[in-house]
C-alpha cells in the first residue's frame, strides 16, 4: 500500500504567528524523506498538517489523488511517532500496540486472538519479542521508541509520521536506532516522513532531504545534492561543516579584502557576497596570488587528523579546515589555500 | 508512652538541630495526638470486649453508622463525578470567570462548618430560598436524609477537584493526539487513555471526601432535623451520649468512628503508593 | 464542503477554546460541560454564602451592628482570636519542628511519622473533643488530681485550646514537608560550611526560602482555628460569655431562633473565609512555584 503525497501551497498561520509560508512538496510513494531545520524552520508543524492534527490556513494535502481535508485524522490512517513517545502508562507494551486495532468499529476490528497475534508479531518486529507484559515505565528509552513505532504500525498506516524520534536518546543508542531504522524501511517500504534539526542523521537516513528555514523549504533534493550543490548559503552552512568568509564579487570573480582570488563565479551578481569552504580536501600552498592568504592560529586533534583555526585575509577572519596529521605536522604560519569544495553567494 | 522506634541517622549530617527537632515532635506529637487519642483505646477497652460491643453496636448506634456512612458514599460519589467535570473544565477550558471559580472551590475548605451549616438549611428549609421553590413539587431537602447529603457534597466538594487537577495539568496532550491518530475518537480517547489516567487521583478524592464526610459534624446538624435512626448521624450521637454522662457509649462510639478513620487512612496511604508505584516511573 | 481556510477561522470564535477540533470535544459539549460546573460551583459555593450576608443584612445595618457588638457576641470573638493565638503559633512553631527533622535528616520510621502527623486531618472534629473529655473530664484518671490543683481544662480555655491544636495540628507541616524536602539540604550545608550557627543558617538561608509557604499554611491553620465547631462543642460546655467561642455562638443564636445576629456572627467567619481565600489565591499565583501545592 505505497502512498504518494502531495502538499500544495500550503500555509500556517498560529493565531496570526506564520509557522509555513505557502509550501509545496511532493513526496514520492515508499520513499524516506526528511523535513530537516533548525526549531522554527515549520518541519513540526507541516508533519502535524501531514498527519491533520492542525488544519492549513490555505492550501491542499493530497494522499495519492485525494484531498485529505475532509479526513479527520482519525480517518488519515497515519501512523505517527511522537517525540515523547506518548505511550499509554497504564497499558501493557501488548496493549500499546494493540490500541489502535481494539477502537476500531465493530465491523472492522479484528478478533481478539488476532489482535494478540499481530501485537506479538510487531514485536518480533522492532526486536522486542517478549516483552509484550511489561509497562512503559519498565522500559529503556531506545525500547519506548520501538514501542511506539510498532503501535503506529499496528494499524497498517498509509504513511509514517515520525517527529524527532531519537531526540531524548543519548548518542550511542541514537547511532543504532538510525540503522534500524533506515533497515525496517527498506523491509517494510513504508512511505515515512521523519522530522529531525540533526543535519548527520538526515544526510544519513533519508532518500531525500527537505530543508527548511523559517516557515518555507530553502532546497529539496538527496543527501549528495543539498551537500554538493547547496542552493543558498543557508543550506551551505545547515549540512555539514563549512566556513564563511565576507568577500566582495566583481566581474565574475572574488576578491577577499582587495585581493583577487583563483575562484570563477561567473553566475553570481556583483557585490558583498559569502565565501563558503568546506573543511576538507583543500589544497595548502606558499602564500600567493590567487590563493586565500591566511595565518595558522591553532592545530587540534579531531579524530584521526588535524583542525587547523585559521585567520584568513588582511580581515583576519576565522575559518578551519581539515588537514591529515601528517600535512598537519610542519605548517608554516603564513600559508594559501586553495579551496576544493566551496560556494559563493551574494549577501543577503 | 514508650517510643519504641529505632533512630538510625543513615546520613552523617553537619546539620545541627536533629535531636532538639526531632525531641520537640515527638513530645508535642504525642501530647497533643497520641496520649489523647490512646485514652480513647484504653477507655474502650475497659469497657471490656462485652460491653464495647453492646455500646458500640446497639440498634441506634448502627442506625447513627449506617446514616454517616451511607450517605457519605453517596455525597463522596457525586462529588467524585461532578469534581471531575470541574476539574476539566477549570484545565482545559477558557472562559470567563475561571479564573473565580478555581479561586472559589476552596470555599467548603475555608469557611466554618457551622456557618455552612445555618446557610445550607436557611437556603433549603421548606420555608425560605430554594425549599420554598421545590416544595411545591414535593421535594423535602432539609430536615431530611437528602439535606445531610447536600451538607456532605458542600464539605467534599473541594478534594476531588483539587487532587484531580494537578493530574489532568501534567497530562500530556499528545496521548490524546497520540489515540486520535491510531483511530480512536473522542469518546474512546477519553475512556482508554484519559480517563485510566486519572483514575488513582479521582479514587483518592473520592477517598478523602468520603473519610472527611463520615466525620463531619458542623455542617450537618442544622439541616440533618437529627431524627433518630432517619436523620441522625454518629458524631452527633457521641454528642447525645455525654450530655447523658453515658461514657461508655460515647467512648464505644468513639472507637468505632476512629477505626474507620484509621481504615481511610490506611486505604488512601495504600492507594497513594499503589499509584506512584504503577505510573509513577515518568 | 468546507474549506480548511473556515475551520481554522472557526477555531478562533470558539467560546469556551480548548484543544483544536482534531482531537477535542465539539463545541456544544464543551459549553454543555462550563455551564454544568458552573451551576454545580454555584449552587454549592456561591449560594450559601449569599445566603449568609443576606440574612444578616435583612434588617438593615444598625440591627447586624447590634447583633455583633452584643456582649456576649464580643466574648464569643474575644475567646476565638485567644484561641487562635495560643493554637496557631504552637502549631507553626511545631510545623517548623517536625518540617526540618524530616527535611533535613535520613531517619527510620520518616514515612511513618508523616502519616501520624496526617492523622488529626482523618479523626472527626467530635471524636477530637471526645478525647479530650475522656483525657481531662469528670470521670477521667487525671480528674482528681486536675480538682486537688484547682485546674479546670474541660469546660474552659485550656480544653478549648487543647482540642483546636489537635484538629489544626498538620496544616503547618503539611505545607512545609513537602517543599523541604524538595529544597533538600545543600544550602543549609553551605552555609554551616562558611561558619553560620545552626540558629542563624535557620533563619538566613531555610527561613526565607520556605516564608510563603509559612505564610500558606498559617492561613489555613488560623482559618481552620477560628472556625471550628465539632471538637470545640464537646470540650467547651458551652458556658455562655465565657467558653463560647464564634461558631458556638451562632449555634446558640441560631438555636434560639436569633437568626439574624446568629447570621451576623457568622458573616464574620464568612468574611475571614473569604479573606483567607483572597490570600491564599494571590499567595498561589505570585508564588507558586515556592509553594509545594502537592497535598491539596
Amino acid at each position: 500500500m505505497l502512498m504518494k503525497i502531495r502538499i500544495a501551497n500550503v500555509r500556517k498561520e498560529f493565531d496570526r504567528y506564520p509557522a509555513l509560508h505557502g509550501v509545496s512538496l511532493d513526496i514520492h510513494a515508499g520513499e524516506l524523506i526528511a523535513l530537516l531545520g533548525p526549531s522554527g524552520s515549520g518541519k513540526t508543524t507541516l508533519l502535524r498538517l501531514i498527519a491533520g492534527l492542525e488544519q492549513p490556513t490555505e492550501g491542499t494535502i493530497f494522499f495519492g489523488d485525494e484531498d485529505a481535508s475532509h479526513k479527520s485524522v482519525q480517518e488519515r490512517n497515519v501512523g505517527f511517532v511522537f517525540q515523547s513517545y506518548a505511550l499509554f502508562k497504564h497499558m501493557t507494551v501488548a496493549d500499546n500496540i494493540g490500541f489502535g486495532l481494539r477502537v476500531r468499529p465493530r465491523s472492522t476490528r479484528p478478533s481478539r486472538a488476532d489482535i494478540r497475534k499481530r501485537a506479538s508479531e510487531l514485536l518480533d518486529l522492532v526486536q522486542l519479542s517478549g516483552l509484550g507484559k511489561r509497562f512503559p515505565a519498565q522500559l529503556s528509552g531506545g525500547q519506548r521508541q520501538r514501542v511506539a513505532l510498532a503501535r503506529a504500525l499496528a494499524i497498517e498506516p498509509r504513511v509514517l509520521l515520525l517527529d524527532e524520534p531519537f531526540g531524548a536518546l543519548d548518542a550511542k543508542v541514537r547511532r543504532e536506532l538510525r540503522q534500524w531504522l533506515r533497515e525496517l524501511h527498506d523491509k517494510t517500504g513504508h512511505t515515512t516522513v521523519f522530522v529531525t534539526h540533526d543535519q548527520e542523521e538526515a544526510m544519513e537516513l533519508a532518500d531525500r532531504v527537505v530543508v527548511m528555514s523559517q516557515g518555507k523549504i530553502e532546497q529539496v533534493g538527496t543527501p549528495d545534492e543539498v551537500y554538493d550543490r547547496p542552493n543558498s548559503s543557508f543550506v551551505f552552512s545547515f549540512i555539514g561543516e563549512g566556513s564563511e568568509l565576507a568577500v566582495a564579487v566583481s566581474q565574475g570573480q572574488v576578491w577577499l579584502d582587495g585581493e583577487k582570488l583563483a575562484l570563477d563565479c561567473s553566475g553570481v551578481a556583483d557585490g558583498p557576497a559569502q565565501l563558503f569552504i568546506r573543511p576538507h580536501g583543500n589544497e595548502i600552498v606558499a602564500a600567493r596570488a590567487g590563493a586565500i592568504p591566511a595565518v595558522v592560529s591553532n592545530v587540534r586533534r579531531t579524530g584521526g587528523s588535524r583542525r587547523v583555526d585559521l585567520l584568513a585575509g588582511a580581515s583576519a577572519q576565522k575559518i578551519e579546515i581539515d588537514l591529515p596529521a601528517a600535512a598537519a605536522q610542519d605548517l608554516p604560519e603564513h600559508i594559501g589555500i586553495l579551496p576544493k569544495h566551496w560556494r559563493v553567494f551574494p549577501r543577503r | 508512652m514508650a517510643l519504641t522506634r529505632g533512630f538510625v541517622i543513615k546520613k552523617s549530617s553537619i546539620i545541627p538541630g536533629f535531636g532538639l527537632t526531632l525531641g520537640y515532635t515527638l513530645i508535642y506529637l504525642s501530647l497533643v495526638v497520641l496520649i489523647p487519642l490512646a485514652a480513647l483505646i484504653i477507655k474502650s477497652a475497659g469497657l471490656g470486649w462485652m460491653g464495647f460491643w453492646q455500646q458500640a453496636f446497639e440498634p441506634r448506634t448502627l442506625a447513627a453508622l449506617k446514616v454517616s456512612f451511607g450517605l457519605s458514599l453517596i455525597a463522596a460519589l457525586i462529588n467524585a463525578v461532578f469534581g471531575m467535570i470541574v476539574a476539566w473544565v477549570l484545565v482545559r477550558y477558557r472562559f470567563p470567570g475561571r479564573r473565580l471559580i478555581d479561586a472559589i472551590v476552596d470555599l467548603p475548605f475555608a469557611l466554618p462548618t457551622a456557618v455552612a451549616g445555618i446557610a445550607l438549611t436557611t437556603l433549603y428549609a421548606p420555608n425560605s430560598g430554594l425549599g420554598q421553590l421545590l416544595a411545591p413539587l414535593g421535594i423535602k431537602i432539609a430536615y431530611t436524609p437528602l439535606g445531610i447529603a447536600v451538607a456532605l457534597i458542600f464539605i467534599g466538594l473541594p478534594f476531588v477537584v483539587r487532587t484531580v487537577q494537578p493530574v489532568l495539568e501534567d497530562l500530556d496532550a499528545e496521548l490524546e493526539e497520540a489515540a486520535a491518530t491510531l483511530g480512536a475518537n473522542r469518546w474512546q480517547a477519553l475512556s482508554k487513555v484519559i480517563l485510566p489516567a486519572i483514575f488513582p487521583a479521582l479514587l483518592t478524592g473520592f477517598a478523602l471526601a468520603l473519610a472527611r464526610a463520615v466525620g463531619e459534624y458542623g455542617s450537618v446538624i442544622f439541616i440533618a432535623g437529627n431524627i433518630p435512626y432517619y436523620t441522625e448521624i454518629a458524631p452527633l450521637l457521641i454528642v447525645i451520649r455525654l450530655t447523658e454522662f453515658n461514657y461508655a457509649g460515647a467512648t464505644a462510639i468513639g472507637a468505632v468512628m476512629l477505626g474507620i478513620s484509621f481504615v481511610m487512612l490506611l486505604l488512601i496511604n495504600l492507594l497513594q503508593a499503589w499509584s506512584r508505584r504503577r505510573f509513577g516511573g515518568g | 464542503m468546507v474549506s480548511p481556510g473556515e475551520i481554522a477561522l472557526r477555531d478562533k470564535r470558539v467560546f469556551g477554546a480548548g484543544l483544536p477540533p482534531a482531537t477535542g470535544e465539539t463545541r456544544s459539549v464543551r459549553l454543555a460541560l462550563i455551564l454544568a460546573a458552573i451551576a454545580f460551583i454555584m449552587l454549592f459555593t456561591v449560594l450559601p454564602l449569599f445566603v449568609v450576608f443576606f440574612e444578616a443584612l435583612r434588617n438593615g445595618l444598625p440591627t447586624y451592628i447590634a447583633g455583633i457588638l452584643d456582649p456576649e457576641s464580643l466574648a464569643a470573638i474575644r475567646l476565638t482570636l485567644l484561641v487562635a493565638a495560643i493554637a496557631v503559633p504552637a502549631n507553626l512553631i511545631f510545623g517548623i519542628a517536625a518540617a526540618w527533622a524530616i527535611a533535613k535528616f535520613e531517619f527510620k520510621g520518616k514515612s511513618f511519622l508523616i502519616t501520624l502527623i496526617d492523622l488529626p486531618f482523618s479523626v472527626s472534629p467530635v471524636v477530637a473533643g471526645l478525647v479530650y473529655v475522656l483525657l481531662f473530664g469528670g470521670q477521667s484518671a487525671l480528674n482528681p488530681w486536675l480538682q486537688a490543683h484547682d485546674v479546670q481544662i474541660v469546660f474552659a480555655l485550656p480544653g478549648i485550646v487543647l482540642a483546636t491544636m489537635f484538629v489544626t495540628f498538620p496544616f503547618v507541616a503539611r505545607e512545609l514537608i513537602p517543599l523541604m524536602q524538595e529544597q533538600g539540604t545543600g544550602e543549609e550545608e553551605a552555609a554551616l560550611s562558611l561558619g553560620a550557627s545552626g540558629f542563624q543558617t535557620f533563619w538566613r538561608v531555610t527561613l526565607p526560602n520556605i516564608k510563603w509557604a509559612l505564610l500558606y499554611g498559617v492561613l489555613l491553620c488560623n482559618a481552620r482555628a477560628m472556625g471550628e465547631f465539632g471538637a470545640v462543642a464537646v470540650v467547651s460546655g458551652r458556658i455562655r460569655g465565657v467558653t463560647n467561642t464564634m461558631p458556638l455562638q451562632v449555634e446558640i443564636l441560631y438555636n434560639e431562633y436569633a437568626y439574624v445576629a446568629a447570621f451576623a456572627v457568622a458573616s464574620l467567619l464568612a468574611l475571614l473565609a473569604l479573606v483567607t481565600l483572597v490570600l491564599r489565591t494571590l499567595l498561589e499565583w505570585h508564588y507558586g512555584d515556592q509553594i509545594s501545592a502537592t497535598n491539596h
